[in-house]
């Protein structure tokens, strides 16, 4: 590979390769981490949002800077860190039973609000409530309101309960970008709104967007060049959080794709932390976000196996761009954003979820559906049998079930998970050779 | 079963027959309402909260259907729902594949959470044919945006039904409609006000059930069980015990078994509000009964409708403000925030209602319930030591 460095991790001392779309994508989170925690020397205004609805490019055009508390709640999950906030926000009063990002949020600023560079984040100057497709969005920015004490904007997007998005779903969210999030932005940052700079910035979106399709398609082949899941949260990385719109992201996915065309050609597998993936075993499509706290040991399950997954509905989360062509539209700025918001993942009936999950297993010729079910994530998981009953009819094809959590890491069983996924691959194998379907693990 | 007749006058036989209807899971008042005359038709809601209004204006039942209860035995629905998934909606599928809602001829999933919304799309995934609506509510109170996309909604709401029903809904219907529930609100009122007046006459667990009537009659049948309610709690001379006086929060869904209701009651607590079946009530105010309907509507639900977790609250320092106020109005001496096990709405609302109270010293415990719980002793003594605290330690 042309552009690949070798660097050492200090704790393993053992030798890692990255891509340079990775070492793109570390410095491109590491300024970003740097700039919010630096806002108030810089002199730059933080506004707070969620991936779901994540208008990053409407942020931009005031000069602000994006911060994503499920992102920060991801990257304390990865470092272990967020077991132990959940359970102070929990002595704090809140229930066991909730969203365990919420909880990651509160427990961190507890601890005073620490980002992964080990520096205070700032108080946001504004709490963008864009809450698509998950009821407690709307909760976790009341809670982080009653803290802060700053000002929010809401962004509610309808959900699209009959699979469509309408006119009157469409009209309502323009105007309340026109009405009350573009006034809002402009008052909080001093920074009047100019819709070229939008436009400008939706292009470069587009650019990006058509790059992230064809790595995520490039599963099609045989080998999948890549991991759709759990190399795939990587790949959606900058399109999904402070970088949509930019040059950096253009330029890492445009990296991404010259490495992946690279893999293709040499009939390589995706790459995995133990290196390249040997025989393809197994092509699976996966159903709900991955357990974070023990990302590497869940991922290892798998790729140990041989188990490659070729699509998953998690990567659609911060929005879809495969399924039905989306792509962000400067000739139409406004609209574009509304139906981006719209047409995010979570925020489709679960109808579309199954006939999107049916899709992928045909186009990218998976052996079967496998479904993380997340505890505290109520928009995924609730529904998610159902999902899997109606696969099994339509398709024919096996689909299993396992259960983890986000950033929890009590409800993450190892020994449990791993003999689901190896009765899985079992399985899969019976059907095989059956060649007929088989019933859920 | 025998629907209402207006002789039947005394306390006993109006709750008896509200027991009646609580406890029948086949719905068969509902079921007899519609085979009485060719043609009608019955569209279920589940909480919190839609327009019944529309739904009576198309001359259809509006028929709450509010999980399952601790009668019924849920084996299908445990097959839909992982374990950590709220008990409402996995009863009320189990309603549904045991046939109990087969006379049912449309479905509406209100935006109340994200599993209500879900159970939605799988109500369209397996009953395709039957008509199914997740009814959205506008998060932006104003009229120019929030309201104007939410009268197409009712638009779109009506358009549905007018399409099962093949009969135009009209202004003068609508109207005439909203007010027969103008009405219904205010003898809801009536009767929670008399609750708070004289809580040891009308007691929660009868006003429970009164209300649960208005989840399955027509709305002028419930209209006038409430009135003669009214007038019987009146002539009822019951004692008057040293109760504590509190709100109870957070079971505006999935709802507690009656034995709750009746055991904070016999813990020492007179329960003088409540958030159980807020579509009694959502609007608070009269809905004008001329000019154009769905605005009027729209323009109630916007300036005028309840509180609760399911409903954005735009300013900080209104949140908790519902709640507080309700403790000085009903003259509460303390809030018992009751929320169903697996609740996001409400669980993850009660730590900002909770410090909303502590802020203005309003005494306050919770805890979690299934629509099955079983055993209650454990609430009765968390319940009667709260009480014992108020009685003891509180203002006097």
């Amino acid at each position: 590979m042309s552009n690949q460095t070798q660097i050492t991790t200090p704790a393993a001392s053992q030798e890692v390769i990255k891509d340079a779309s990775m070492l793109k994508q570390k410095a491109m989170i590491a300024d970003n981490y740097d700039k919010l925690t630096r806002a108030k020397e810089l002199g730059l205004k933080v506004a707070s949002t969620y991936v779901p609805g994540n208008l990053n490019e409407l942020i931009m055009c005031f000069d602000m800077l994006n911060n994503l508390p499920e992102i920060n709640a991801i990257q304390n999950g990865m470092r272990k860190k967020s077991g132990g906030m959940i359970m102070d926000a929990e002595k704090m009063g809140h229930s066991e039973d909730v969203c365990t990002y919420v909880k990651a949020d509160i427990g961190n600023m507890a601890k005073g609000s620490i980002a992964p560079n080990g520096k205070p984040m700032p108080v946001p100057d504004l709490l963008l409530l864009s809450y698509t497709g998950c009821f407690t969005f709307l909760k976790w920015f009341e809670l982080l309101r009653d803290q802060y004490g700053c000002e929010t904007a809401m962004l509610h997007v309808p959900y699209t309960g009959d699979g469509i998005i309408t006119d009157n779903m469409r009209d309502y969210v323009v105007k309340q970008l026109k009405e009350v999030l573009i006034p809002t932005l402009e008052r909080v940052s001093g920074v009047k709104f100019d819709i070229d700079r939008l436009r400008e910035y939706l292009r470069q979106s587009a650019k990006a967007e058509d790059d992230l399709v064809w790595v995520l398609k490039s599963a099609k082949n045989t080998p999948s060049p890549i991991d759709a899941y759990f190399g795939g949260v990587f790949y959606i990385g900058p399109i999904f959080t402070a970088f949509r719109g930019t040059p950096d992201a253009v330029e890492y996915y445009q990296l991404l794709r010259g490495e992946i065309e690279q893999r293709i050609a040499a009939r390589m597998g995706p790459v995995t932390p133990d290196g390249d993936l040997g025989e393809e075993k197994y092509r699976l499509v996966v159903e709900g976000p991955p357990n974070w706290t023990s990302f590497r040991e869940f991922w290892k399950m798998f790729y140990e196996e041989g188990a490659v997954v070729v699509a998953s509905t998690y990567t659609k989360v911060g929005g879809v761009y495969d399924y039905d062509g989306f792509r962000h539209d400067p000739d139409n700025p406004l609209e574009s954003l509304a139906e981006y918001c719209l047409g995010c993942y979570t925020n489709r009936n679960l109808p579309t979820r199954v006939d999107m999950i049916e899709q992928y297993l045909e186009d990218y010729q998976a052996d079967g559906l496998l479904v993380n079910s997340i505890k505290s994530c109520n928009s995924f998981s609730a529904g998610q049998l159902m999902i899997m009953r109606t696969i099994e009819e339509r398709t024919g094809k096996p689909a299993a079930f396992i259960e983890t959590d986000l950033v929890d890491p009590r409800y993450f069983s190892p020994a449990n998970v791993k003999n689901r996924l190896e009765s899985y691959f079992q399985m899969i194998e019976q059907k095989r050779r059956a060649g007929g379907s088989a019933r859920a693990a | 079963m025998d629907t209402w007749v207006k002789d039947m006058r005394k306390l006993n036989d109006i709750v008896d027959y509200c027991q009646t209807l609580y406890d029948d899971l086949n719905f068969t008042a509902a079921r007899d309402w519609k085979a009485a005359k060719p043609g009608r038709h019955v569209i279920g809601y589940m909480p919190t909260y839609v327009p019944r209004e529309i739904i009576h204006a198309a001359g259809m039942l509006p028929l709450g259907v509010l999980g399952g209860g601790d009668n019924l035995e849920v084996i299908h629905g445990d097959a839909y729902y992982q374990s950590y998934i709220c008990r409402i909606p996995r009863s009320t599928i189990e309603l549904a594949v045991t046939k109990r809602l087969n006379f049912v001829d449309g479905m509406l999933f209100p935006s109340t959470c994200d599993v209500i919304r879900n159970l939605s799309g799988i109500w369209k995934l397996l009953y395709p044919d039957v008509y199914s609506r997740y009814f959205d509510v506008p998060q932006n109170f104003t009229s120019a945006v929030g309201g104007t996309y939410y009268v197409q909604e009712l638009r779109e709401l009506a358009e549905g039904l007018e399409g099962i029903s093949g009969t135009k809904i009209t202004d003068e219907a609508l109207n005439r409609s909203i007010d027969l529930y103008n009405k219904n609100r205010r003898l809801v009122n009536d009767v929670y006000n008399v609750r708070q007046v004289t809580p040891w006459k009308a007691l929660s667990w009868e006003v429970y059930l009164l209300m649960r009537a208005g989840m399955v009659l027509p709305v002028e049948e419930h209209s006038q069980l409430m009135t003669d309610y009214l007038a019987a709690v009146q002539a009822e001379d019951r004692p008057k015990r040293d109760n504590c006086r509190v709100i109870v929060q957070g079971s505006f869904c999935e709802q507690p078994p009656l034995n709750l209701v009746k055991s904070i009651e016999l813990a020492g607590c007179y329960i003088v509000d409540d958030d159980y079946m807020l579509v009694n009530r959502w609007l608070q105010d009269e809905v004008p009964t001329d000019g154009n309907p769905m605005e009027n509507l729209a323009d109630a639900f916007l300036n005028y409708s309840g509180e609760t977790a399911c409903k954005y609250v735009p300013e900080r320092e209104d949140k908790g403000k519902f709640l507080i106020d309700a403790v000085r109005e009903r003259r509460a001496e303390g809030v018992i925030f009751a929320a169903p096990s697996f609740c996001d709405p409400a669980l993850l609302d009660r730590p900002m209602l909770s410090g909303a109270l502590a802020r203005e010293n309003i005494p306050h415990i919770s805890f979690k319930y299934a629509e099955n719980s079983g055993q209650m002793q454990p609430i009765r003594e968390q319940a009667g030591t709260f009480a014992d605290t108020i009685k003891l330690w509180g203002e006097a």
